[in-house]
């Protein structure tokens, strides 16, 4: 076979240039707009350094008062996501192209995940915080609408590259619409729903840290009696607990994922 | 007929997983008091939904600089702004970070653990610092999102370096070409999609944790969102939702569409 004797095109730099112009222009207005001062930066930076001096003296006696919010929070994390997940379970299968025809159903049931989608979780918790009450609750129901959105989203993808033989051939051997999810989708796609229900644990666990900021339970109500009262110290062993609990979940959950698939 | 065989039953293994599970969810249930919802959750709820439905259109736009247009546009400049410093900064991590051939393991895997710290190192506490140093406002803001997006950018150029095809580098090195020639013809073209490609879909979340931050004081549309939480508007929170919801469906709708353009 003869190779090509033509050279590859060359990049419009017409085009180019007119992205790289665009870009400068936009970083100049979003510097304009965030009131960007580098000089104040430079010029507080010893204020930082003195943050930084107290969070590397983490005080040692605070972590036994952070263990229970830290548990209080992983439980948070639990029932969120698994009550996001029983709640994306039939939702993903009603929006999948290739199981639910109804083209009406599904354009609606997207534009509503979409928009749950885009609502940031610290967002719906200050919404909930507001209709329920200061307390875990809040926590547990934004965590849930938070990974519904996220693992109905991963999950619906997966169902619509599944295989479609088993699907025809018990539709050909006359089993019910039942029959289709129970024998032909449920085998193919159990594994995958495992694994983004885990994936969106890890996720809860570390948004449920923070969550308590405004007042939606766990350990970050601490956060922020620790912050507002400058006890870096305290926020440094907070923040220490929460990164040993990360690890330790992310291992065993990535151990566990990788069994799954 | 030959049936296929029934897969074996793990009776055993399924029975420790299930009394697993179910002592995990009756720890995780216990030491929750679910009895400590208000009894006007039905009401609020209701004000609130009246309040999305009949937003406060007269705060979209009052053109004293504290409106919904002028915060929403604030709130992209920071994610914009922070996002730009973070794939800055990203680079040395990723390069540090990356498994390459002549690379240490111990090396790689130390930029590993720092960019998982970063990751884990809650964004809101990064803005309260930031606050304190710069004062607050949307410059803190910006600090913080592009300190924070390190942990994510790094990680994804890290891996996007390991991935990368050795093909080209060898042929040019083979051909006589110097390290600048390698950098130059063959990493270079490799990676930049692919970090551009990265760099918007970091962008993305940034003006999601953008519009968050405010709520802290660090700029953007938290703040008055937290404001009218707090003072019970709903009319407003309403109408500050929706532009929530319009601006980071319109960013996702532009990011995703550069992205399909460039891989």
């Amino acid at each position: 076979m003869m190779s090509p004797s033509e050279l590859p095109k060359r990049h419009n730099t017409w085009k180019s240039f007119v992205w790289f112009a665009l870009f400068i222009l936009f970083l100049i207005l979003s510097s304009i707009a965030s009131e960007v001062d580098l000089s104040r930066f430079f010029e507080n930076f010893d204020q930082m350094g003195v943050i930084l001096g107290k969070m590397m003296h983490p005080d040692k006696s605070y972590i036994k008062i952070v263990i229970p919010p830290l548990l209080e929070t992983i439980k948070m994390a639990i029932i969120g996501t698994t009550l996001g997940a029983i709640f994306a379970f039939p939702f993903s299968l009603a929006i999948s192209r290739n199981l639910v025809k109804n083209k009406f159903v599904n354009t609606i049931l997207r534009f509503i995940l979409n928009i749950i989608r885009t609502i940031p979780d610290l967002m719906l918790a200050a919404v909930f915080v507001a209709i329920v009450g200061i307390g875990p609750v809040a926590g547990i129901i934004s965590l849930a609408i938070f990974s519904f959105g996220m693992i109905a989203k991963l999950f619906y993808e997966t169902i619509e590259t599944i295989d479609e033989g088993p699907i025809e051939a018990i539709i050909s051997s006359g089993g019910s619409k039942i029959d289709v999810i129970r024998y032909a989708v449920i085998p193919q796609i159990m594994s995958h729903f495992f694994s983004y229900l885990l994936y969106a644990f890890e996720i809860n666990v570390r948004a449920s840290t923070v969550l308590g900021y405004i007042g939606a339970g766990g350990i970050g109500i601490f956060l922020q009696r620790s912050l507002s009262q400058f006890r870096y110290d305290q926020t440094s062993i907070i923040v220490i607990a929460i990164f040993a609990v990360v690890l330790i979940i992310d291992a065993v959950s990535n151990q566990l994922r990788e069994r799954l698939l | 007929m030959i049936l296929p065989t029934q897969p074996k039953k793990h009776w055993f293994r399924n029975t420790v997983i299930a009394l697993f599970l179910i002592g995990m969810y009756i720890w995780a249930f216990s030491g929750i008091s679910f009895d400590g919802v208000k009894e006007t959750a039905g009401a609020v709820t209701r004000s609130i939904l009246a309040g999305i439905i009949h937003p406060d259109w007269a705060y979209v736009y009052t053109g004293d600089g504290e409106d919904l247009v002028s915060l929403l546009i604030e709130t992209v400049a920071i994610a914009f702004l922070g996002t730009f410093l973070s794939a800055i900064l990203s680079l040395p991590f990723a390069f540090w970070a990356a498994r390459t051939k002549r690379g240490k393991r111990v090396i790689s895997g130390s930029g590993k653990i720092v960019l998982t710290a970063i990751r884990t190192f809650p964004e809101i506490v990064l803005a309260i610092m930031f606050i304190k140093t710069v004062g607050p406002g949307s410059f803190a803001g910006v600090l913080a999102v592009s300190v924070h997006s390190i942990g994510m950018l790094a990680k994804l150029y890290s891996e996007a370096i390991e991935n990368m095809d050795q093909g080209p580098t060898e042929s040019i090195i083979s051909a006589g070409g110097n390290r600048w020639n390698v950098l130059s013809f063959a990493t270079l073209p490799q990676l930049i999609p692919e970090f551009i490609s990265y760099t918007l879909y970091r962008f993305e979340l940034a003006v999601r944790s953008a519009s968050i931050l405010g709520m802290v004081g660090a700029g953007g549309i938290g703040t008055p969102l937290i404001f009218a939480i707090n003072a019970r508007s709903w009319s407003r929170v309403g109408i500050i939702l929706i532009g929530i919801i319009v601006m980071v469906t319109v960013i996702d709708f532009i990011s995703g569409s550069l992205r399909k353009r460039l891989v």
